[in-house]
């Protein structure tokens, strides 16, 4: 089972890679990636730099290019992919078909994966991929319980990744145009759930206020911590009463399904987090790598360590952990 | 009667009802369905495999009624297909023989791949590539993804191949995200596996509100939808210039034939636009929204706002 993991900068990646990552997934300073932040991602320096610092100790390197071009930027597009293939990189995690059928055309020797962003959720969506544009690997969406999973896996003839760590997408991925609704920028469109640029924070008499587009997110009493205005994760009234209608400020840890999900035939894990900085991505791998081999040492006596569960809630939106879509209960 | 020169060949289609009605409502409905200015009519259950106030035969008899009444009909399929029960009520459509269907996931696509068939708006087609592509493998016709406006459209259309028809959403609330989480079930403390079927006391979704009281979104079961009703009307002579083919209207539980009505009398020149807009205006449940069709914030209504009444 590889751990894939997080590069926001070459910081990250360095971390990454010094604590454990098989591999680091990283993107373009522009809109052809899901984490499109200002002063995030590689640029033709740090990408080479980056690159030869994973190939010199073994650590495969992924690039993202998994939002959706749209009209006359397509040409962007294009060049990711022929940018990454001039690295090599060791695969590409693709979202839209056009850019799919362009790498698999141009760059048939390049492992392609489809991205989260594809949003796959059954096999036949999955074999789909495979059939047309040979996919070697799937990230599945947050969306399927962990029997899903597992039937999922013996049904499809191409290897699973799935998330084990960092925010949650409540959301199937792909398809979730909130963002766009209020700010008009979304993941599939400029890689930016929530824009930074479309947030603002007040203070007022009845707390502080965080809003996004001009909607109110979140009111947070004196004693509260705010925290980022994810529309998503905001409070909200439905039937009378204010609460997290759609989710709370929480992050996903499935660590303690490590023995399932080796049973289950998960080939990757991969660790949500390009947006946090390289002390995060140090903490957060080195506990994954060590998980993992423990599972794989003896996974009938594996159990989650205190210290591990411990460190990752601390890293975690809210200081809360949830096992999301794989526990049923939560759905 | 003269036509409105500006509108030639649009056609209206009704989309899938995307909330839970019970049996004899959708039955109901489509009677009357049979009547309106309606070339093509959408059925299925697009949202939620657990509500089955009609089966997959139904679905497939009620088809056929609409067709024998005139109708061209297309079966939609989930768009957000998990379970294995699910993957076989998909494959049951995919096969049946006699309708259109309008794949919702790639999963449908590639169940359909090979022979004619639609790709619905959850279908992420954002590019002509992705267009053409598609076309190869038997897309007769297409929905924009409703976060895309103008510009993208634009460029579609230009790179749109032979034989592809384009629909566009020009009315109903928007369907902006899909779950494994019911929300619905979520707002009343239930688990999804004991939902109670709540749904079915929302025949238009169930209301999110801002804390400071302004209605932002809709739950409807795992899908949430905008509370605005997306409103193209002011725009359709710029979807008629793009070469757009079909116009979807998404049912709601109250007015739906008539909101039918006020869009086809406007197409055919019967009335003016804003006469169309003040029939339509205190139809909507909150109200317009069209900024997705200019780049902007889905929520904003710049067209509306800007154009009379």
């Amino acid at each position: 089972m590889d751990l894939v993991c997080p590069a926001g900068n070459l910081p990250s990646l360095r971390a990454a890679v010094d604590n454990g990552a098989d591999a680091v997934y990283l993107g373009f300073r522009d809109a052809t990636n899901a984490r499109h932040f200002a002063g995030l991602n590689f640029d033709d320096r740090t990408l080479e730099a980056g690159a030869a610092y994973a190939r010199g100790r073994g650590v495969k390197l992924f690039v993202a290019i998994n939002t959706y071009p749209q009209g006359q930027h397509w040409s962007q597009w294009q060049k990711a992919v022929d940018r990454a293939a001039s690295l090599p990189a060791d695969a590409l995690i693709i979202a839209d078909l056009g850019v799919l059928a362009y790498a698999a055309e141009r760059h048939p020797e390049l492992p392609r994966h489809l991205s989260v962003q594809g949003s796959a959720t059954n096999y036949e969506a999955i074999g789909f991929y495979h059939q047309h544009f040979g996919i070697r690997r799937v990230v599945l969406p947050r969306v399927l319980s962990l029997s899903q999973v597992r039937h999922l896996i013996e049904h499809c003839a191409v290897p699973v990744e799935v998330f084990g760590f960092g925010s949650l997408c409540v959301m199937v991925e792909g398809r979730c145009l909130l963002s766009s609704y209020a700010t008009g920028e979304s993941p599939n469109t400029v890689g930016a759930c929530s824009p930074a640029k479309a947030v603002e924070w007040r203070d007022t008499p009845r707390g502080t206020e965080t809003r996004l587009g001009g909607v109110l997110i979140e009111r947070y009493g004196p004693s509260e911590a705010a925290s980022y205005p994810t529309l998503c994760k905001g409070r909200y009234r439905v039937g009378g009463a204010v609460f997290h209608a759609i989710e709370e400020p929480t992050s996903l840890n499935t660590l303690e399904l490590l023995p399932e999900l080796f049973d289950a035939g998960v080939t990757a894990i991969k660790l949500e987090g390009r947006q946090r900085n390289a002390a995060y991505v140090a903490e957060v791998t080195r506990v994954w790598r060590a998980a993992i081999d423990a599972c794989r040492r003896t996974p009938e006596r594996f159990a989650a360590k205190t210290e591990w569960m411990n460190t990752l809630g601390r890293l975690s939106e809210g200081t809360q952990t949830t096992l999301g879509a794989l526990h049923r209960p939560w759905q | 009667m003269a036509m409105n020169p500006a509108l030639p060949g649009l056609r209206l289609a009704l989309g899938p009802v995307l909330y839970y009605w019970p049996r004899e409502t959708l039955l109901a409905f489509y009677e009357r369905v049979a009547e309106l200015p309606v070339s093509l009519v959408y059925l299925g259950e697009t949202v939620c495999s657990k509500r089955r106030s009609l089966r997959t035969d139904d679905w497939l008899a009620l088809a056929r009624q609409l067709a024998a009444a005139g109708k061209e009909v297309v079966l939609s399929t989930l768009a957000l297909v998990e379970a294995e029960a699910e993957l076989k009520t998909l494959r049951r459509l995919c096969d049946n023989g006699e309708f259109l269907v309008e794949a919702n996931d790639m999963g449908a696509v590639n169940l359909l791949a090979g022979h004619p068939f639609i790709a619905g708006p959850s279908v992420n087609i954002y590019n002509p590539r992705t267009l053409a592509y598609l076309a190869g493998l038997g897309l007769r016709r297409w929905v924009l993804p409703v976060e895309l406006g103008r510009e993208a459209l634009t460029a579609l259309q230009l790179g749109r191949p032979a034989g592809v028809e384009t629909e566009v959403l020009v009315y109903g609330r928007l369907p902006l995200a899909y779950s494994a989480r019911c929300f619905t079930a979520r707002a009343h403390n239930l688990p999804k596996d004991d939902c109670q079927y709540r749904c079915l006391d929302y025949p238009d979704g169930q209301l999110l509100e801002t804390q400071d009281a302004q209605s932002f979104l809709v739950l409807n079961g795992i899908q949430t939808q905008s509370a605005h009703t997306y409103n193209l009307l002011p725009v359709l002579g710029e979807l008629a210039d793009l070469g757009v083919d079909i116009l979807r209207i998404s049912p709601q539980s109250h007015h739906s034939e008539r909101v039918v009505e006020l869009f086809h009398r406007y197409l055919v020149g019967e009335i003016d636009l804003p006469s169309a807009k003040e029939g339509l205006h205190r139809l909507m449940p909150t109200g317009p929204a069209d900024g997705y069709w200019f780049g902007q914030a889905g929520m904003k209504a710049q067209a509306w706002q800007q154009t009379a009444f």
